[in-house]
């Protein structure tokens, strides 16, 4: 059997001294889609950084079965991609040198791109229906094509594990499904492995494979988006007042009115 | 209630082939910044008290190149003017905007910060107090006097010590420290050493003169043994600023992401800072404090030809080592035979042309 994309044990984060995970527990089968879930502060981002080996961590994780602190960093970028939740947007950068930025972890240091990185980055750009926006500046693109660059950018990482911080929340309906679908349809064209975190939980739900319900810094729920998208559960660990629906793809969650404002609502806001 | 729940859809559009290159430094720029060079070192050695043909210069410059006896029509006395006098001054001048815009370049990508500039973390501040102290207790009749230091050695390790001081106090906070945390220690070290400045000047009324005619900067005293003193950290800080071109380009993104596409951005940062720094100690003590060239240099580069670094640092080292060799013309000859300081010059000069570059470039600026 091979080892899981992502293998997290007991996990635990510390941020200015602020215990933000405590004891995660996490396995990510390679080609699966995992999307986490969680209520704001629940250390959804925490735990993509962690993964993504951007932070100082205790515990365990481990990548397609290798400690992630035994990896180098470069070999380490050409495992997992990471497409931050508001990445910054270079004044000035073109659609084309941006996505090359992907290519970082095979050009040698103090080197610059070969053709193959050069072709590598159009190929990239082809896929993902980006053809004309080569000499585009980034800052100028809409925020559906923009997340579109980010995407490409990480994809011309050439990673099989990719980790997705909130990749539809600054777009609307129609643009989150065009990137949704087309991640999807790139991790079932080429095999990757995709660890997400999103607030929309309906559409979590029609993408992920399994979703991890954060709460408190820690695991509170995990498994399929029918067993994860309850009432009970969101009500719990959200404190909302949902309906969960059966939809084509997976349950869809429909936030309702509550009849009456639940103890200590206003405290939350 | 009605409510909008967002559902999977089938199939996207297919994607169409093109081909773009990437960002680099273009030919006709290089061309350009080499021209540029090139009739700067020409204006500088052919304009001054003693008026030269540009064409017999030209010859004689050639004559510098092993194997090459061509007679540009010059007395010895002429040859010697441009090769003892104007010349050296004229390439400390290229060596000196060379450092100094590459130094604010790189300052500028470090920090991904527009208004960096080479003095950022202290070296003025530091040189500026350390060539105050010499001349002040050295006494106002010279920079050697009594001391067993000269005016540019202690301006270079002024800059040094200020700058190594700013890392210090930067670095207390430990793993908290960040580039903002750098900028505001050179802030306070600055401002530390400014007051001392101020209070040595206040004590030693007799020296101001003599100091501000240093912090004011001067190419004047210029021969070939400044230059040889500039060459090694210009070619130090060139090859370590340029080397890491791309990756500037990379930390544009900010640390998290470069880290997670396999940089080092600390370690890179520190590597580029402590070149520039060192570059930038080098060219003060060689020539003062002469501002502007480090900030209006790459900004204008980066209008007219990209916001690459790849693109902004070897132009900017190019056109900021032609500036301030053009800009030494006219502080030499715009009141002679009295010298203009060059650092007001660079002043002058470098806000209007800033200003042409701007309206010429809205389109850059959208």
């Amino acid at each position: 059997m091979s080892a899981p994309a992502v293998a997290v044990r007991d996990l635990r984060v510390r941020l200015a001294g602020v215990p933000i995970l405590t004891g995660v527990d996490l396995s990510v089968a390679a080609g699966e889609w995992v999307t986490v879930i969680g209520p704001n502060g629940a250390g959804k981002s925490t735990l993509l950084r962690a993964v993504g080996g951007l932070l100082p961590t205790e515990g365990a994780v481990s990548l397609f079965g290798t400690p992630i602190q035994q990896l180098r960093r470069r070999d380490r970028a050409r495992v997992v991609a990471t497409v931050a939740q508001s990445p910054v947007v270079p004044a000035g950068m073109s659609v084309l040198d941006y996505v090359l930025l992907g290519r970082t972890p095979y050009i040698a240091p103090l080197g610059r791109e070969s053709t193959a990185d050069l072709a590598a980055a159009h190929d990239v750009l082809d896929r993902l229906d980006l053809t004309g926006f080569h000499t585009r500046e980034l800052a100028t693109l809409s925020g559906g094509e923009r997340q579109r660059v980010f995407l490409a950018r990480a994809f011309a990482q050439g990673a099989t594990l990719l980790l997705l911080d909130e990749p539809t929340s600054a777009l609307d309906i129609g643009h989150q499904q065009d990137v949704l679908e087309l991640v999807d349809q790139l991790r079932r064209a080429h095999g990757l492995t995709v660890v997400a975190t999103m607030h929309d939980l309906s559409v979590a739900g029609e993408y992920a494979d399994r979703m991890v319900l954060l709460a408190d810094g820690h695991v509170a729920a995990v498994g399929t988006p029918r067993e994860v998208l309850t009432t009970e559960l969101l009500a719990r660990h959200y404190r909302a007042t949902v309906k969960v629906i059966d939809g084509e793809h997976g349950p869809l969650v429909v936030p309702v009115r509550p009849v009456s404002a639940p103890d200590g609502v206003l405290g939350r806001c | 209630m009605r409510q909008v729940v967002t559902q999977r859809p089938s199939g996207r559009p297919e994607g169409r082939p093109a081909v773009a290159r990437p960002a680099g430094l273009r030919p006709g720029w290089l061309v350009a910044g080499l021209v540029a060079v090139l009739a700067a070192l020409v204006a500088g050695v052919s304009l001054g008290p003693v008026s030269l043909p540009p064409g017999s210069v030209a010859v004689e410059l050639l004559n510098l190149l092993p194997g090459v006896g061509l007679d540009s029509g010059l007395t010895e006395r002429e040859i010697a003017i441009i090769t003892e006098l104007r010349l050296p001054r004229a390439v400390l001048g290229l060596l000196v905007g060379g450092l100094l815009a590459l130094a604010g370049g790189a300052y500028q990508g470090v920090f991904r910060n527009p208004l960096a500039d080479p003095y950022l973390l202290g070296v003025a501040a530091g040189a500026g107090f350390a060539v105050t102290v010499v001349i002040t207790i050295g006494g106002a009749g010279g920079a050697n006097t009594g001391l067993p230091v000269t005016v540019p050695l202690a301006a270079f390790v002024g800059a040094i010590g200020a700058v190594t001081l700013t890392y210090l106090l930067g670095s207390a906070g430990g793993r908290s420290r960040s580039p903002a945390t750098l900028i505001l220690a050179g802030v306070a070290v600055s401002a530390f050493l400014s007051a001392g400045q101020t209070y040595l000047l206040q004590r030693n009324a007799d020296s101001i003169q003599q100091v501000y005619a240093w912090l004011l900067g001067r190419l004047a005293t210029a021969g070939w043994h400044d230059v040889w003193l500039v060459l090694p950290y210009f070619l130090l800080t060139a090859v370590v600023v340029l080397l890491h071109r791309r990756e500037l380009d990379v930390l544009s993104v900010g640390d998290d992401e470069a880290t997670s596409l396999g940089l080092h951005p600390q370690r890179s940062r520190y590597l580029l800072i402590a070149a520039a720094s060192l570059g930038t100690a080098a060219a003060v003590s060689a020539s003062g404090l002469i501002g502007f060239v480090g900030i209006i240099v790459p900004h204008a580069v980066r209008l007219l030809a990209g916001s690459s670094y790849r693109v902004i640092l070897p132009l900017s080292m190019l056109f900021g080592g032609a500036f301030l060799a053009l800009t030494d013309v006219v502080a030499r000859t715009a009141a002679a035979p009295e010298e203009i300081p060059i650092g007001v010059v660079t002043a002058l000069l470098g806000g209007p042309f800033f200003v042409l570059v701007l309206r010429s470039a809205r389109r850059v600026l959208g």
